[in-house]
């Protein structure tokens, strides 16, 4: 036996509980120390028999005290193991769990980003004599026990990017999808492509990837893990933690904590505990599917059993999608089910051809777009009667059918008809033309006889022509509230363009909060658009009752919500309504800042994917207008940060049903929106002196290191990192939503 | 001819500047800053983005409007007379006494001898290549010039014209561009001095990188 060297992996062990357990007193971990120093000092004075005895008792005794520990394993204990240097990374799944691997695009720090790994494997698999080398394609965040320039596994827009071209190949090449998430959140720089529409990008595509997707959860942080983490089967590591935020930052939101500052510990791990981000708790609020049990502690590099474990998971999640999807799978999906419940079963010894056709392809699809629709669906109240429901459901389905006939049924057949009726039509003008050719002559002839100068010309050739009704005449509806104090305004740009203050009665009422001298745009009340923006009394809402609850239970919330909610007068951050501009009927969905800010929980998610329902029920444009969003709500967990796939699964449907979606963003529009249903949309535009980004300056400069230009954020950088489409003036918002209503949208756009 | 010595040592005597803050506009006073002999700081950030120290709030018409101190400094004299008051515009409220620092020293007294050549439009700027060949080889102050000799290159989006020296004559003492960096306009590009000046200049600048002492 090799003492010293079972000493040196008893000393790594050690260390590594004192890494996870980090600053907190245990007893445990302190016995396991003085035991091993014990050894350690007595061994010289031992003989050979006698040091095997006690170092295998010591053993002995670190066994069954990491057992002890794992069941004192707190959240943010979990979070250390996530990050810990020895965990289990990418590359060492590839080596243990695909039978041959090929690296794509990156060699260690020569890669576009090396966080960010990308390799065809193939997994071989032997039925019977036969041998089958099935491949996939396999997309993680790779954190190199360590290694600097991985960053953490913290990916740049440009390595999301990488991500999403190789997804498309492997649709092309019909090979599935293994993504290994395991990363803290996305780098956050707004550099082409831009961190938060890069991962918008991701999830539209992924969200109609035609090939199955398996996701393994290592450390899921928020939208980061959300740019690979679509995906039809969702597993996660029984260490892991998938979080719309990390610890860190909750704590940093909570305490308010300024730039340059570290939370304190505690907190961190209040926040850890309240934001429900562990296995356990993802499983039991139904956004993983299954947990792959680690060994104690977590897993680590010299787990073997670990990986072989792993590889079976694996298998029998593609296989499961596959089945699910394919005609002839009787018998095997009901091996595959006796497999899941007994692990020690060879997921192996039943052959499952990873290749999809057409029909279940589309199959595919629509199981995702479900299984996502159905999530988070606990984690807001609908306040609506039965009755109202019922009448609601009723009118919903009436529309559907009505769609149906109108736009599926009929549009096929109404070319035919319509060339009928024109032919018929034509026909019957020559006989009647015929038949009234006498009398017109003579009508001819008598209005000679009688002509007289055209009074109508002569009108108007000799009089003013009347004035025409002004847009603004029939838009006097709302005053701001800013507008009726008594006071002056300074322009923040006062200094560099010499703007002279403004009566804040001018400036909020006849100016619509625009600076005369620069056009610096105040932000103004979402109501103003409301009132000046659409036909006067064509606003219908809709699904208002439902209501932003706290579903995770989160300490303190309750009482913030509801202040929330008496001071807006508002159930949720998120207004959906019908209306309509200049006769065009349009779904509107807004996000209030106001209300907690414009977070956006699952109430707020739930309302914007019922208004995209609507609109493609309906087939009318859909409008985003995002009065501002700070993200989403932390304090939901991952009922928040669902929302993301959930709504931008909706968008894409709508989208490719032919429908025109336009997002307008004013004051602050940050992460998780921008990061998903808003920045997917081709149309995109702000209103002058709005921001727009992925993280603040704050957490920016936290992250990179480097301090922020000011306007950094701003609409026009926005416009030329082209990560929007335009800058509007608020004072023409209407008259631009009018005009791209006319002149944006494909060719399939429903209300032309 | 200037007395260079004789303008340092005036510098000396009094090496400070006397900054009055005035404020902008009319309205009601009231000071933040309001102790004598208080150090406030400039404007700071990569990008001065960060305002100076606060000094005084001017209220007019309910509007306050922050009066910031955009020099480093101590605050000299404040008019506390002034407080609680409604003043007009360009009132003076405080004197700030901001000490010059080396940099600011040899500006000053650079600004004052040299002739400085202005760039008359935004575009890179290369000297003549015999001009080029000399200023790299023996360095500018060898290089003599006198109006309308051909001295730079003008290079804008590939187009290239030539640009004349105007002003008077002398030698090249100082280069302020970088080739191949584009120049804005009214910047300078060099600056020039008689040729008898030189030493006396050089003298200066030495004395006052060896014994100008910066003040907090």
């Amino acid at each position: 036996m090799d003492i010293e060297k079972n000493i040196f992996e008893l000393r790594e062990r050690l260390k590594y509980i004192q890494d996870i357990f980090g600053f907190k007193e245990n007893d445990n971990v302190v016995l396991l120390g003085a035991k091993l120093q014990e050894l350690t000092d007595a061994l010289p004075g031992l003989d050979a028999a006698e040091q095997v005895r006690q170092l295998t008792s010591l053993e002995d005794l670190f066994a069954f005290l990491e057992k002890k520990l794992e069941r004192q394993l707190s959240p943010m204990d979990r979070v250390r193991i996530v990050r810990h240097p020895q965990r289990i990374s990418l590359k060492d799944i590839l080596e243990h769990v695909y039978d041959n691997f090929t690296e794509i695009g990156g060699q260690d720090e020569y890669s576009v980003d090396p966080s960010m790994l990308i390799a065809r494997a193939y997994i071989t698999r032997k039925v019977g004599n036969k041998v089958h080398n099935q491949s996939v394609m396999v997309i993680g965040q790779e954190k190199g026990h360590g290694q600097e320039f991985r960053n953490g596994g913290s990916v740049k827009p440009w390595g999301n990017a990488k991500a999403l071209h190789y997804m498309k190949v492997a649709e092309m090449e019909n090979i599935p999808i293994h993504a290994y998430v395991n990363t803290p959140g996305a780098f956050p720089v707004e550099d082409y492509p831009g961190a938060a529409q890069q991962i918008a990008r991701n999830i539209y595509e992924m969200a109609g990837l035609r090939v199955p997707v398996i996701a393994i959860f290592s450390e899921g942080g928020s939208g980061g893990a959300e740019a690979i983490g679509l995906a039809d089967v969702r597993l996660m590591l029984s260490h892991g933690y998938y979080s719309v935020i990390s610890p860190e930052g909750a704590a940093a939101i909570e305490g308010r904590i300024k730039p340059g500052q570290k939370a304190p510990t505690e907190l961190m791990e209040n926040c850890a505990k309240r934001l429900k981000i562990t296995a356990k708790d993802n499983l039991s609020l139904g956004f993983i599917d299954r947990i792959i049990q680690e060994p104690v502690l977590g897993a680590r590099t010299e787990h073997f059993d670990f990986f072989r474990s792993l590889r079976q998971e694996v298998i029998n999640a593609t296989d499961e999608i596959i089945l699910n999807v394919r005609g002839m799978n009787y018998f095997r999906a009901k091996a595959i089910m006796r497999q899941k419940k007994s692990p020690r079963v060879n997921a192996e010894n039943i052959f499952v051809r990873w290749k999809l056709g057409g029909p279940a392809r589309e199959r595919l699809l629509w199981k995702r777009y479900q299984r996502f629709m159905a999530m988070s669906r606990h984690a807001f109240l609908d306040r609506r009667p039965v009755g109202r429901k019922c009448m609601e459901f009723g009118l919903d389905l009436g529309w559907s059918v009505y769609s149906f006939f109108k736009y599926d049924f009929w549009r096929k057949h109404q070319k035919k008809v319509s060339n009928l009726a024109e032919d018929v039509g034509a026909e019957f003008q020559v006989v009647f033309d015929k038949c009234l050719a006498p009398a017109r002559r003579l009508k001819a002839v008598f209005s000679r006889t009688n002509d007289e100068p055209n009074g109508n010309n002569q009108c108007q050739l000799t009089q003013l022509s009347p004035w025409e009704k002004r847009e603004s005449d029939q838009q006097q509806g709302y005053i701001s509230p800013q507008a009726r104090k008594d006071r002056a305004v300074s322009c923040p740009n006062a200094l560099v363009h010499g703007c002279m203050d403004m009566w804040a009665p001018d400036l909020f009422g006849e100016w619509a909060g625009v600076c005369i001298h620069c056009g610096h745009h105040f932000p103004m009340e979402y109501d103003w658009y409301v009132h000046n923006v659409f036909d006067p009394q064509s606003v219908r809402e809709f699904n208002a009752q439902m209501e932003a609850i706290n579903p995770l239970g989160y300490d303190g919330f309750d009482l913030k919500l509801e202040e929330a909610k008496r001071k807006n007068g508002l159930k949720s951050a998120c207004r959906t309504f019908e209306a309509r501009i200049n006769g065009l009927k349009v779904v509107i969905a807004m996000l209030i800042a106001g209300f907690r800010g414009g977070t956006v929980g699952a109430a707020e998610g739930e309302k914007f994917i019922r208004a995209v329902e609507r609109a493609r029920k309906k087939r009318f444009p859909l409008l985003a207008y995002t009065h501002g969003t700070a993200g989403i709500r932390i304090q939901e967990g991952t009922c928040g940060v669902i929302q993301m796939p959930r709504c931008t699964m909706a968008v894409r449907r709508y989208l490719e049903d032919g429908g025109l979606y336009l997002v307008v963003y004013d004051t602050n529009s940050y992460a998780g929106p921008v990061a998903s249903f808003l920045g997917c949309s081709p149309y995109q535009f702000a209103i002058r002196s709005s921001r727009i980004g992925f993280a603040g300056p704050g957490v920016i400069q936290e992250t990179t290191g480097m301090p922020m230009p000011p306007h950094y954020h701003s609409a026009y950088q926005a416009l030329a990192r082209g990560h929007i489409q335009g800058v509007w003036d608020r004072r023409e918002m209407r008259k631009n939503v009018y005009q791209a209503l006319l002149t944006v949208g494909g060719r399939n756009l429903y209300y032309r | 001819m200037l007395n260079i010595t004789e303008m340092l040592d005036q510098i000396k005597a009094s090496p400070f500047e006397e900054i009055v803050v005035r404020a902008p506009h009319t309205g009601v006073v009231e000071f933040v800053q309001n102790k004598t002999g208080a150090k406030v700081a400039g404007p700071s950030g990569t990008w001065k983005e960060k305002p100076g120290t606060l000094l005084a709030r001017l209220t007019r018409e309910g509007n306050v409007k922050p009066i910031h101190s955009f020099q480093k400094g101590v605050v000299e004299r404040i008019e506390h007379a002034l407080a609680g008051k409604f003043v007009q515009a360009g009132t003076p409220l405080m004197h700030i006494r901001h000490f010059l620092s080396k940099d600011e020293v040899l500006d000053k007294l650079l600004r004052k001898t040299l002739f400085l050549f202005l760039a008359p439009e935004r575009a890179k700027y290369f000297f003549v290549p015999d001009v080029d060949i000399k200023v790299k080889s023996k360095g500018c102050q060898t290089v003599e010039v006198r109006s309308g000799q051909e001295l730079f290159i003008v290079s804008r989006m590939k187009r290239e014209s030539q640009l004349n020296y105007t002003g008077p004559e002398g030698i090249i003492y100082a280069v302020y561009f970088e080739t191949n960096q584009n120049v804005e306009a009214g910047a300078a590009l060099i600056g020039v001095c008689a040729k008898e000046q030189l030493p006396a200049i050089q003298d200066v600048v030495s004395r006052v990188q060896g014994e100008w002492v910066e003040e907090e």
